[in-house]
């Protein structure tokens, strides 16, 4: 069977301490919530830390709980499925709950952090395989070669974004929590991607993701998700779609966050401009949709093809548009 | 639910007319528990003192020349016990007599990405690992052949040296019987079509795993997840270049097989081989990615189908012809190429039939067999061009099938025995059930219901090598105790052949099944059965159980009959006692009888074994499609297709499958049930497919098999009409269940979006094409069929 590599465990148990584990470590340590994401990849020989910090035990980390100036606060290490029994999560941000419910397994759910969500590894075809796998193929830009499989005449990695509950926590404006030596500090959770499979967070090494937190709902999202199976898949594109009306009718805000087709989650402006002060629409709902699907550009790298997942990008922002228009959302 | 047939299946049929204690009666299987709580050792469970970890080297080229294998660096890493190489076991092997292509690794040359090289035995895991990156191969690469269309190409090197100088063909089959031009001529109506199955693997969910011991005296123990134990103990013994009669192979309980465990594997050599080197016990355990390697799962294959009908539908003629991407090796594809060919003339009358099929080696990894072994490829063909048949001809499809369907009693025009069939008891029941004929081309745009038929065999005729020994033995022993043993070298892969086996001694002696004792798959210990495959278990084993307890039962009958003082023929088994038919309180304990009958007799132990009839034809090849009974199944599949995603929903497939007699009917609906997943699973989304000779996905995340949420509703429904060979009427109910699942889909989403899918699996990314193509098509005014 695939082996994981020896490593040292070590569980800190307040965020200063976990801080200075990476700092003292530095260069062969590797964060862990759940592992559901880093020990895949260790088995397939992406990453072979020699420290692991568990950050399932630092208290800073827990908790689902309102503030009082109308946040919600979600510790990085609460797991997929506390997000999904949480009743204000439920409540407030429904979306938040349903994007956590469509990810892997429920096996997955109960392991998997929010925190490690929104750091998950970008994914590509011809990166997660194993060790033996990626040597057929010679390696990859991302690991051990400087070519793109994908594209091997391009000068940058193409790894796709694929995380579930990212483009809801965008649409929803949240906030991610940065600890370092440094101290803490909070910042837009949209700033925190890089269209760079590479490097695809601003997370520095010896930093940690300890919370996200949420501002009072301005607007409803709904986030629909293609996959083969109803079960265990990335999503091949995952689309959150957020609107709020004014009191006449007419879209106060809108906001439409693709994954999954791009090394970043792809906010499409140029959709939600279209949809701002006008009402919900036919002509709109389609102008809306073929923005997005002229905004997304997969490349052939995950499951699925090419033609149809960028057909379906457009296919979802148009049925939720108008599923908030019909008033069911 | 079971129905009775509405005609008599057989004119022999129904052999047993007592009621049954234990035959017919819904049961869990023998070990449930102890499979539901996690008790069951599996192979890689298994520990032995002094065990130590095997590991294999696997080539990272699809088709490479080996210039130079260098172990030193490897054997000289702390940890490390023992490396083996090819060039130290270069015996070639293979399952066909005929396909001794093999070697337990490669030696000059490898054939596929992921085929074994060396291997090495350590202390653990992550030391084996590290050696095997430490073995240096200095490997040339040659052209890859990847497709049919390549392999067929002259121009391209040969994968094997012997081979044919046309091109890399591994097997051609040309076959005709009967003017099949004078039955074309005839035809009012003839149609051709090209279809593609495209291949797939088994996925089960144990991953292969063994232990090679080698004790003092230099005897060979195996413990493998293999479905059969009894090949892998002669192909070992002629890998290993040492007597059959020192090595025992057992089959621990198995986690899944389908086909995917029934020949020797280079990690089972290798096992062995290290074993031998270091005197240790060396388990070696797959990785997922490593099966998708051994793979021998379902072949792609290119077919086209020529059929001639008269103006009511009935075939007048057939002609058939695939061409089956075989990856590297010969594995079981001289018997698949075959196969591709021999159930055609089933279940509907072919007085006509011409095939060619063609096999040809590519530099992929072996296909071999995976459930309903080279009959679901032109199964999809047949059933898909009946459907369009029907339509051309306005005839309703099940009508056409019912007219068209094979006679009891009857035999086929390429030289097959037909006894019981029920195949039109099974296409009312699931017609009647699933309302398909009421439905079908009625139904909102979008929604569709389809409907096809299949046939499987219970058993292959002739085993894989010619002899002319029984195919199944199984032995019986009573204890004084009342406890009875079978001993049976059949191998349990989840179908529930140990319960089967236990049921019918059960049976025939009046005891508890949970009186019985089954020990299986075991060349010491256990007598031949040729294993797990060709759904011929029950037929054969059954028949071979209930001979050796009938022989007991002889016995026991002799000293019941004297202590009751009556007739033999009033004495009835059953409850654990014997008892007067007449005056049923006038009975003896099953133990009190069992002591008389040792005191009399010496040891209560009998034999039992299993030879078919001579069957088939008398043609080059006519040992492949000849069964001593065939199964007959029909399926019903109701579909939705979401035409802004163009996602396939499939909502209910109905199942209609004739099983002789259903021996534990809760098993033979698990059996269905699995099959026509399984199915399902080909028709919508498994395909193994491969980029520049690299697997593409080669884990259970990418390569997609269904999920309990996508499976759609089952209907199953046992037919019965038992066959006057068949263990207590028994056929088969492991395979036959899946073919027809698939171009019933096919031909529900043709009832749905009127566009054909002559290829699988059928894709949301097809059908948005197809949907694209005919709303195009439709601007322009033309109406486009088929799409591929």
């Amino acid at each position: 069977m695939l082996r994981l590599t020896p490593f040292t465990y070590v569980r800190p148990t307040s965020v200063q301490d976990a801080v200075v584990a990476c700092e003292r470590n530095k260069g062969s340590t590797a964060l862990m919530g759940g592992g559901t994401d880093l020990l895949p990849n260790i088995k397939h020989r992406l990453a072979e830390p020699k420290f692991l910090v568990g950050l399932r035990s630092v208290p800073e980390m827990r908790g689902i709980a309102g503030q009082d100036d109308g946040w919600l606060r979600i510790g990085a290490a609460e797991t997929l499925s506390c997000l999904q029994g949480s009743d204000i999560v439920r409540t407030r941000y429904p979306a938040l709950a349903d994007c956590a419910s469509l990810i892997s397994t429920p096996q997955v759910q109960r392991q998997g952090t929010i925190g490690g969500n929104i750091c998950l590894d970008v994914r590509c075809n011809y990166y997660n395989q194993s060790a033996h796998w990626r040597k057929a193929v010679g390696y990859c830009m991302k690991k051990d070669s400087e070519i793109c499989r994908v594209a091997p005449g391009s000068d940058r990695c193409w790894a796709v974004s694929s995380a579930d509950t990212v483009p809801v926590l965008i649409a929803h404006q949240a906030e991610i929590c940065i600890a370092g030596a440094e101290g803490e500090r909070w910042e837009p959770i949209g700033g925190f991607y890089r269209d760079d499979g590479l490097v695809p967070i601003t997370l520095r090494p010896g930093e940690i993701l300890t919370a996200v937190r949420l501002p009072p709902p301005s607007l409803r999202v709904v986030y629909s998700k293609l996959r083969i199976r109803m079960s265990f898949d990335f999503p091949l594109v995952g689309v959150a779609t957020g609107v709020a009306f004014n009191s006449d009718g007419t879209v106060k805000l809108a906001r439409i966050v693709v994954t999954a087709v791009g090394s970043h989650p792809i906010e499409v402006t140029e959709a939600e401009d279209i949809l701002v002060g006008n009402r919900l629409e036919a002509d709109a709902i389609l102008a809306a949709g073929e923005r997005v699907f002229r905004a997304v550009h997969p490349m052939d790298n995950t499951e699925g093809s090419i033609p149809h997942r960028k057909r379906m990008a457009r296919v979802y922002v148009e049925r939720s548009l108008r599923a908030f228009a019909a008033g069911a959302i | 639910m079971a129905i009775a047939p509405e005609e008599p299946a057989a004119a022999a049929a129904r052999p047993d007319e007592e009621k049954f204690f234990v035959i017919g009666n819904r049961r869990l299987k023998y070990e449930w528990l102890a499979k539901a709580t996690g008790a069951t050792k599996y192979a890689a469970d298994l520990k032995l003192p002094r065990m130590c970890q095997g590991k294999l080297l696997r080539s990272p080229y699809a088709h490479a020349r080996i210039l130079r294998v260098d172990t030193s660096r490897a054997e000289a890493l702390e940890g490390v016990f023992a490396v083996v190489t090819g060039a130290e076991l270069p015996e070639k092997y293979g399952i066909m007599p005929s396909s001794q292509d093999e070697t337990a690794f490669a030696v000059d040359r490898v054939r596929y990405m992921g085929e074994a090289v060396a291997a090495i035995a350590a202390a653990d895991e992550l030391t084996a690992e590290e050696a095997c990156n430490l073995i240096d191969v200095l490997y040339e690469p040659i052209q890859t052949i990847t497709s049919i269309k390549e392999a067929l190409d002259p121009s391209r090197p040969r994968i094997h040296d012997d081979q044919s100088e046309t091109a890399n063909i591994h097997k051609e089959v040309h076959l005709e019987f009967g003017d099949v031009d004078e039955g074309f001529a005839e035809a009012a109506y003839v149609r051709e079509d090209e279809f593609f199955f495209e291949g797939n693997t088994h996925a089960p969910m144990e991953n292969h795993a063994v232990i090679g011991h080698f004790d003092p005296h230099g005897k060979l123990t195996v413990w493998s997840s293999t479905q059969t134990p009894h090949y892998l103990h002669r192909e070992l013994a002629k890998a290993m270049s040492m007597p059959t009669a020192r090595i025992r192979v057992v089959a621990p309980p198995s986690g899944g097989a389908f086909g995917g465990k029934s020949e020797m594997f280079s990690h089972e050599v290798a096992a062995a081989a290290l074993s031998r080197k270091c005197g240790r016990p060396v388990m070696i355990e797959l990785t997922r990615e490593e099966v998708f390697y051994c793979h021998r799962g379902r072949h792609p294959v290119a077919m086209k189908l020529k059929t001639g009908v008269t103006s009511e539908g009935a075939i007048t003629a057939m002609h058939f012809q695939s061409w089956l991407d075989g990856g590297a090796f010969g594995s079981y594809g001289v018997a698949t190429t075959y196969y591709t060919g021999a159930l055609n003339t089933m279940p509907y009358k072919v007085p006509r039939y011409r095939f060619d099929g063609i096999r040809v080696f590519t530099n992929k990894p072996p296909c071999g067999p995976k459930r309903g072994h080279g009959t679901v490829q032109p199964r999809f063909a047949i059933e898909c061009q009946m459907d369009k048949i029907a339509d051309a001809l306005g005839l309703d499809p099940v009508d056409m099938r019912i007219r068209n369907a094979v006679d009891p009693m009857s035999g086929t025009v390429n030289g097959l025995r037909i006894t019981s069939c029920a195949v039109r008891d099974t296409l009312r029941a699931a017609a009647s059930r699933s309302g398909v004929q009421e439905r079908r081309g009625k139904l909102p745009f979008g929604q569709g219901i389809g409907i096809a038929s299949s046939v499987y065999m219970s058993g292959a005729g002739l085993p894989i090598y010619w002899n002319p020994m029984p195919h199944s033995g199984a032995m019986v022993k009573i204890d004084r105790g009342g406890g009875v043993a079978v001993y049976c070298g059949t191998t349990d892969i989840g179908q529930d052949s140990d319960s089967m086996l236990a049921y019918i001694v059960s049976e025939v002696l009046g005891v508890d099944p949970l009186d019985i004792r089954v020990l299986s798959g075991d060349t010491d210990l256990t007598p031949v059965d040729l294993g797990s495959y060709s759904s011929r278990v029950t037929f054969m084993a059954g028949n071979a159980a209930r001979q050796a307890s009938d022989r007991l039962r002889a016995q026991l009958a002799e000293v019941a009959s004297e202590e009751l003082e009556i007739p033999k023929e009033r004495l009835v088994f059953g409850n654990r006692s014997v008892y007067d038919r007449e005056d049923t309180d006038h009975s003896l304990q099953f133990i009190d009888v069992a002591q008389k009958a040792e005191t009399r007799f010496g040891t209560l132990a009998a034999s039992g074994s299993y030879t078919p009839p001579k069957l088939g034809g008398k043609y080059k090849g006519s040992g492949v499609g000849p069964s001593p009974a065939y199964s007959f199944t029909t399926a019903v599949a109701e579909v939705s297709v979401d035409l802004e995603t163009f996602e396939l929903h499939v909502d209910k497939v109905t199942v209609a499958h004739d099983c002789g007699r259903a021996i534990n009917p809760m098993i033979v609906e698990g059996q269905i049930e699995g099959s026509a997943y399984m199915g399902y699973g080909e028709a919508v989304m498994e395909e193994q497919v491969f980029r520049k000779g690299l697997h593409k996905k080669p884990s259970l995340l990418e390569y997609k098999i269904p999920t309990i949420l996508e499976c759609p509703e089952l209907e199953s429904i046992i037919v019965e009409g038992p066959d006057a060979e068949g263990p207590f009427g028994a056929k088969e109910a492991g395979e036959g269940p899946l073919s027809p699942v698939i171009p019933a889909i096919a031909n529900a989403v043709y009832d749905a979006i009127g566009v054909r899918f002559d290829s699988t699996p059928i894709t949301s990314e097809k059908i948005m094409k197809a949907l694209d193509k005919s709303a195009r098509d439709k601007a322009q005014g033309s109406l486009g069929e088929t799409a591929s």
